[in-house]
């Protein structure tokens, strides 16, 4: 990196693109940039781009695994598992064609033939995607067959190896092998986040030092982060990753109300204390709280809501979204949310002293991260409520407060995994 | 060259025949699954490690190099 680096400018990338028709697509970013495709992986890897989904995997690495396999195959992950999640539908909804773009240029550059889009079953996002697929067939835009999916609206049917499996005909549920290797009908697969791929459409278009102008040296560009809770503007802002925890909230118009909390990255993510706002939310800025970006997720906890009592919410929601297919996931899960909730309702010391324990045993003994995000969310609820706690157990639970947290319902037994 | 025992949780469904037979290096959560060392198999356990990877029902059960 020799000549001068530009700064970022401080506008929106993705949010500022929004083009609902190929027509006004084209005059937002110009054509698709074909002759780029032979270098799209080397571009992507020098960008430095890491998935926006929740793992933070190096993009450009996760391409070059699956390019050098045969009858290769794309899935764009438009699942949005995380209840408290919004930012791949408002992006599908603004800028399908950037999504698909990405996805179009990736697919030729790993040189698979065949791309679906999975999103979720019953919003209506479908056809808005379908629409815009037809509308680049009409346009003669792009070249690669694109059709569109619809998991079943469970949290662990967004896991990439789920998402393949059900694209592939089979049920929503993830398996042990990495999609990357055996994917959509066993075929190597490049599982992808919707984020992710808008950003690959403008690394294509751009270039890698462009990307690189926002965020940081590991984690470079922006993000789509979903703020709700306690602040004023709830909604979907677009920063550079590694912006302060004040930035976020500032961005939504501040805080309303005291907070007690943050909730970060999501169900499978961990509250942080207010002491933490001064942060750099990024994966490394946030990893010596235990905490990670996940899916750019920010619910400001309100101080009058009990942070205990939201966590036994979530947990025994995450506990009934078990695949149930390994023991310590749909045995453990469970026990653990009990414990939780014996703890923030009976002060039960017993309770929490087997929590403590369990959350050791249960810890990486999926064959999904599941369990794991699990642990991660209630371990961070005992060190940031440690007071409320020690409160609890102490004999005086607190009346409650309003509830924040989005619980979707359970999908119907029937629904099934299919 | 060194061993270690690794178990598709997908499949095992808890019965703990390999925790019987190599105590040493498996033990069983309180709901019966296995808990695997997380260490290479030493020498005078190898022959064990293997019957119990033959003799898991569910075929769950693997030792992989590393
Ligand atoms: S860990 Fe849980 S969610 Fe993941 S595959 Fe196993 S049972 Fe399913
Ligand atoms: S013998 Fe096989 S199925 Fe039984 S507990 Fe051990 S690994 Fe699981």
């Amino acid at each position: 990196m020799s000549a001068p680096q530009q700064r970022y400018d401080g506008r929106p990338r993705l949010l500022s693109r929004q083009a609902a028709s190929i027509a006004e697509h084209m005059r937002a970013v110009g054509p698709l940039p074909k002759s780029v495709v032979p270098q799209l992986i080397d571009l992507v890897t020098a960008s430095g781009l890491r998935g926006r989904g929740g793992g933070w995997f190096p993009s450009g690495r996760k391409m070059a695994s699956v390019f050098g396999r045969d009858n290769r195959y794309v899935v764009v992950n438009g699942m949005e598992g995380e209840p408290a999640s919004g930012k791949d539908k408002l992006l599908l909804r603004l800028a399908p064609h950037l999504v698909l773009d990405g996805a179009e240029l990736a697919a030729l550059a790993v040189g698979a033939d065949r791309i679906t889009v999975a999103v979720h079953r019953g919003t209506g996002l479908a056809g808005h995607v379908l629409s815009a697929i037809a509308d680049r067939v009409a346009a003669g835009w792009g070249e690669v067959e694109i059709d569109v999916s619809e998991p079943p609206s469970r949290y662990v049917s967004s896991e990439s190896t789920a998402v393949a499996g059900f694209v592939g005909g089979g049920e929503a549920r993830p398996k042990a092998d990495s999609a990357r290797v055996s994917g959509v009908d066993g075929r190597p697969t490049l599982v992808s986040n919707v984020e992710t791929f808008a950003h690959i459409a403008l690394i294509a278009r751009y270039g890698p030092n462009w990307f690189r102008q926002a965020g940081t040296a590991d984690a470079p560009g922006t993000a789509l982060f979903t703020v709700s809770g306690a602040v004023r503007n709830p909604g979907v802002y677009e920063l550079p990753v590694g912006v302060s925890g004040e930035t976020i909230l500032r961005v939504a118009n501040g805080c309303r109300e005291p907070i007690s909390a943050l909730l970060v990255g999501g169900y499978g993510g961990a509250w942080i204390p207010p002491t933490q706002l001064h942060r750099p939310f990024s994966p490394e800025g946030l990893a010596p709280l235990g905490a990670s970006l996940g899916a750019g997720i920010v619910v400001a906890l309100p101080a009058r809501t009990c942070g205990l009592f939201e966590t036994v919410r979530v947990a025994s929601w995450m506990a009934a979204q078990t695949a149930n297919q390994c023991g310590p996931c749909f045995k453990g899960l469970p026990a653990i949310a009990d414990d939780f909730a014996m703890i923030a309702r009976d002060c039960s010391r017993a309770a929490y002293e087997r929590l403590r324990f369990r959350l050791g045993v249960v810890n990486g003994r999926g064959a999904c991260a599941h369990p794991d995000g699990v642990v991660k969310f209630v371990d961070s609820a005992l060190k940031t409520f440690a007071l409320d706690i020690r409160r609890h157990l102490s004999g005086q639970p607190c009346p409650g407060g309003p509830r924040v947290l989005p619980i979707p319902e359970l999908p119907a037994e029937s629904e099934d995994w299919r | 060259m060194t061993e270690q025992l690794k178990v598709d949780m997908i499949a095992c469904d808890g019965h703990g025949v390999c925790a019987e037979l190599v105590p040493e290096l498996i033990g069983l959560d309180e709901w019966g699954y296995p808990v695997l060392a997380n260490a290479p198999v030493p020498r005078e356990l190898r022959k064990h490690a293997r019957k119990a990877v033959t003799l898991c029902p569910k075929l769950a059960l693997s030792l992989s190099n590393r």
